[in-house]
């Protein structure tokens, strides 16, 4: 039974990898950079729900709501100011202007809301089920932020596929400058990645802390490398890449805290996306593409 | 014997057939030329004889040697080297250093000499600038040998990976589309260039290309490729007046 | 005089301007103008600037992101400083030091040279995360190590302090997530400008040698490479453990500098990776004093805004954002045509005033 629980702790933490990945691995496909600063949304997008719920008295629905507004707003205007200047300058430069905002949004933060871990109300009030006369526990917070993962990452799916934004992504990942000659308006279908992965983060934000509950401004730092971890373990640029890249970091982060050592898991998910990118150089789900001579 | 020996060399790409029962023999000395359409798997020929791709089936002898399926850089030192239809130089470096790369397997020093400026580096580097010099002379790139390889004009661009090719002392040259996008006056250039390497290197020559004036005007023998597969193969005149050729070029 | 090619010019102009910056140090050192702050921040400085050559022969010559440079930092630091703790007694201060350099460096290398084997099979942003992860388990497994040296020789556990079984007058030396405490304090700053000058001598013959000249061959054009006979694999291999063993240099001058040595996200996690990263880009790819420059100054920067306590940071990122737009984005550098703003602009304007001097 120890097992089965760990491996639903593991599915939970892996769906929150897996929509901290997306924003990655959509803006990775789309925008061709590497957003440092998407994890540390998360932790804006936590402490705004923290926020709103002990200081207004706000339902939490609304709380989100708020977090998922701001979040998008946020990620918009991060890629207006600092990104898109940059979109025809070197990769190195792009990543290296990310960081700096990664740096900034934790310094504001820091200020704002101090260095104290604050301590963060499950966004889920449900206590969960339990199985076999109370030997199999599954908590509210599990099932909800699985549940959650997957609706998302249904409809973000059928979004891409089906809808003429999601078209337009489509495109501009493809191929940036025929999307344009298509009539395609670029800098509005990378604007509206930005958004999508930035309320994605809230969500994630709000579900993670739900799960692991103390706040701090470097909250996001370590989820977020690690989703990006998930996001190329599960080849990058790929939704359901994300998907799987996420969930299996999850279970395995969670396997290893249980059965090696607490101390060395992270040591383990690292060792274990090594091995899996040499065997599969391209990620799980991802494309391998060969340079033409 | 052959210089190359190429039998029933094919390659596929998932379901294409990209190129099937390829053969070739090339004689020491000779100027052959590969033409056909586009996509007629030229170039794949190109990357299969240097390692790029691996053929599925068939076998590549050079100077009596297999060399089917070896590493690209294990096919260069056995004595083919190339050029590419979309330049490929070291935009980064110099003129010089360009050709000098070539000769990396002529000349030797190992690693810590260099890091340390043992004696041995000052004189290898000098005999490496002496031939590397020698080779840009003819193609009269000399003048230019400080400059960077990306701020040569196209033509030159052109000529200087020839040179760069020809400075890994090969036994076959492989020049693919020497004469794309040059003018008439580059072309007739080219031409010069290209009858003043075999006299000078003593080369023997496979080349891909489009400009049929070029290509009558130079090239002893031909092989027509289309649709992967060979068309007509021999003589020059004999090639260019077979009916099955004029009706690949020009249609029924 | 024989003339000088533009790369040795540049090494020279280099050298001279840290001899200076140097020469200018200890003169304010010695009339008492140098604030303590500053003194301490000298050998981090070169440690930094070091791993920052380090990681720009990898990104700027050989043409790959690392992101784990921190690491071979971290092998450096660790080994050396564990080789002094050991041999403390045994051996005498300087011999026990230039060891623990030569040691630091190798190791590094190892690790490298190992790393390198599978990492350089991948490219791009893969190969990339790869060494941020191999970084990240080298800081990991540091951390929940112990080792001791007893009469009976060296004992090692992941467990904890007690499993080692040390005899009574045996010696911890590595205390899990203590880390190393008591590193002899021996890296003084004359001793890591020269080993800094050193790195960009070595890094100037090599990218200037045959090794060199087929290394940036394959950073050009793999598959050229690959026409001319170059092996690949092999020339890879040698820069990218060639640059991991600068980095080590900058490990030992780091652990040789303060008394209690732990591995942490910020010092030798992917934090410092990228801080590291930040320094080269800034610098210049490829330009490796310029890398010294930019660890200089963005080392400084923090801690000069020191009063402003809060802000420093902030004001940091600000300072780097603004930096990156200012050097890359086009509408800005239209803007800085126009009124004549261009780096070359600025140079040459520099070079005339110093002409008519």
């Amino acid at each position: 039974m120890g097992f089965l629980t760990y491996l639903i702790n593991g599915l939970s933490l892996g769906s929150v990898y897996a929509l901290i990945a997306l924003g990655y691995t959509m803006v990775y496909g789309i925008a061709k950079m590497l957003n440092f600063a998407h994890g540390d949304v998360i932790m804006i997008g936590a402490y705004v729900v923290f926020m709103t719920m002990s200081n207004t008295g706000l339902p939490i629905p609304i709380a989100i709501i708020l977090s998922i507004i701001c979040c998008t707003v946020l990620g918009m205007v991060i890629e207006k100011i600092a990104y898109a200047p940059l979109r025809k300058a070197t990769n190195l430069a792009v990543l290296i202007t990310a960081i700096g905002v990664s740096y900034f949004l934790q310094n504001i933060a820091l200020m704002i809301f101090g260095s104290n871990p604050v301590s963060f109300t499950s966004v889920i009030s449900w206590e969960g089920l339990s199985f076999a006369g109370g030997q199999l526990r599954i908590t509210g917070n599990a099932i909800v932020t699985i549940v959650v993962c997957l609706v998302i990452m249904a409809a973000l799916m059928w979004f891409v596929k089906y809808t003429k934004p999601g078209q337009a992504m489509r495109a501009v990942s493809e191929d940036r400058d025929a999307a344009m000659l298509m009539g395609i308006n670029v800098n509005a279908t990378i604007s509206l990645t930005f958004a999508i992965g930035s309320g994605l983060a809230a969500i994630a934000g709000a579900l993670l802390c739900s799960s692991y509950p103390s706040l701090t401004p470097y909250t996001g730092s370590m989820p977020g490398i690690k989703a990006f971890t998930a996001a190329v373990f599960g080849g990058i640029g790929s939704i359901p890449g994300a998907l799987v890249g996420g969930l299996l970091l999850g279970i395995i982060e969670i396997l290893a805290k249980a059965y090696i050592s607490s101390q060395l898991a992270d040591a383990i998910v690292f060792a274990v996306l090594i091995i899996v990118l040499l065997v599969k150089p391209t990620g799980i789900l991802g494309k391998q593409i060969k340079e033409k001579v | 014997m052959s210089l190359l020996e190429v039998n029933s060399l094919g390659i596929s790409f998932g379901g294409l057939r990209a190129v099937d029962e390829f053969n070739l023999s090339i004689e020491q000395g000779e100027l052959y030329g590969l033409i056909g359409p586009n996509g007629a798997g030229k170039t794949t020929v190109f990357n299969m004889l240097t390692g790029i791709y691996k053929p599925t089936d068939g076998k590549i002898f050079l100077d009596g040697k297999d060399i089917t399926g070896k590493k690209t850089a294990e096919i260069n030192k056995a004595g083919i080297a190339r050029t590419f239809q979309n330049i490929r130089l070291f935009g980064n470096q110099t003129v010089l250093d360009n050709v000098k790369i070539g000769l990396h397997n002529s000349f030797e020093y190992g690693t810590a000499t260099g890091l340390f400026r043992l004696p041995k580096f000052f004189k290898v580097e000098k005999e490496m600038d002496k031939k590397a010099l020698e080779i840009l002379s003819v193609f009269g790139l000399d003048k230019q040998a400080s400059v960077l390889a990306s701020n040569l004009p196209y033509g030159k661009q052109r000529e200087l990976e020839i040179a760069r090719a020809l400075a890994t002392n090969p036994k076959l040259l492989l020049l693919d589309e020497p004469a794309a996008g040059m003018n008439p006056n580059e072309t007739r250039d080219l031409m010069n260039t290209i009858a003043l390497i075999r006299k000078e290197f003593n080369a023997t020559i496979l080349l891909i290309e489009h400009d049929m004036k070029l290509v009558s005007g130079i090239c002893e023998k031909l092989t027509v490729l289309n649709f992967g597969s060979v068309l007509s193969q021999g003589n020059t005149s004999d090639v260019l007046n077979d009916p099955e050729v004029i009706k690949a070029y020009l249609g029924e | 005089m024989k003339k000088l090619n533009k790369s040795t010019q540049k090494l020279i102009t280099s050298i001279s301007v840290i001899a200076l910056i140097y020469i200018i140090v200890c003169i304010m050192d010695g009339t008492g103008n140098l604030s303590s702050l500053m003194k301490g921040l000298l050998v981090p400085v070169c440690a930094y600037s070091l791993v920052a050559v380090g990681l720009n022969l990898c990104v700027g010559y050989l043409g790959e992101l690392s992101l784990g440079h921190a690491g071979f930092m971290c092998v450096g630091a660790f080994s050396s400083a564990f080789f002094s703790k050991t041999f403390m007694d045994v051996i005498p201060d300087g011999p026990r030091f230039f060891l623990a350099i030569v040691i630091g460096t190798v190791m590094a290398a190892l690790f490298g040279f190992l790393i390198a084997i599978p990492v350089l099979r991948l490219s791009g942003d893969y190969l990339a995360i790869v060494t941020l992860a191999f970084g990240e388990i080298i800081k990991t497994v540091i951390t929940v190590l112990y080792v001791g040296v007893d009469s009976r020789g060296v004992h090692a556990s992941i467990k904890d302090m007690m499993s080692l079984g040390l005899e009574p007058d045996g010696k911890l030396i590595l205390n899990g997530a203590q880390g190393i405490t008591g590193t002899p304090r021996q890296s003084t700053f004359t001793l890591a400008v020269l080993l800094l000058i050193l790195a960009l001598i070595v890094v100037h013959n090599f990218v200037n040698s045959r090794t060199g000249r087929a290394v940036k061959a394959i950073r050009d054009n793999q598959i050229a490479a690959e026409t001319v006979g170059l092996p690949i694999t092999k020339y890879k291999l040698i820069a990218f453990t060639l640059s991991a063993a600068i980095a080590g240099v900058g490990g030992v001058l780091y652990s040789h500098n303060i008394n209690m040595l732990v591995a942490n996200t910020n010092n030798f996690g992917y934090n410092m990776s990228i801080m590291i990263l930040v320094y080269v880009v800034l610098g210049g790819i490829g330009n490796i004093s310029g890398s010294v420059i930019a660890a200089a100054v963005l080392t400084m920067l923090p801690e000069l805004l020191r009063d402003l306590q809060t802000y420093r940071m902030l004001i940091y990122s600000i300072v780097l954002i603004l930096l990156m737009l200012f050097n890359w984005a086009p509408a800005i550098l239209k803007w800085r045509e126009k009124y004549g703003l261009t780096t070359s602009a600025i140079v040459n304007k520099f070079k005339k005033t110093k002409e008519v001097r």
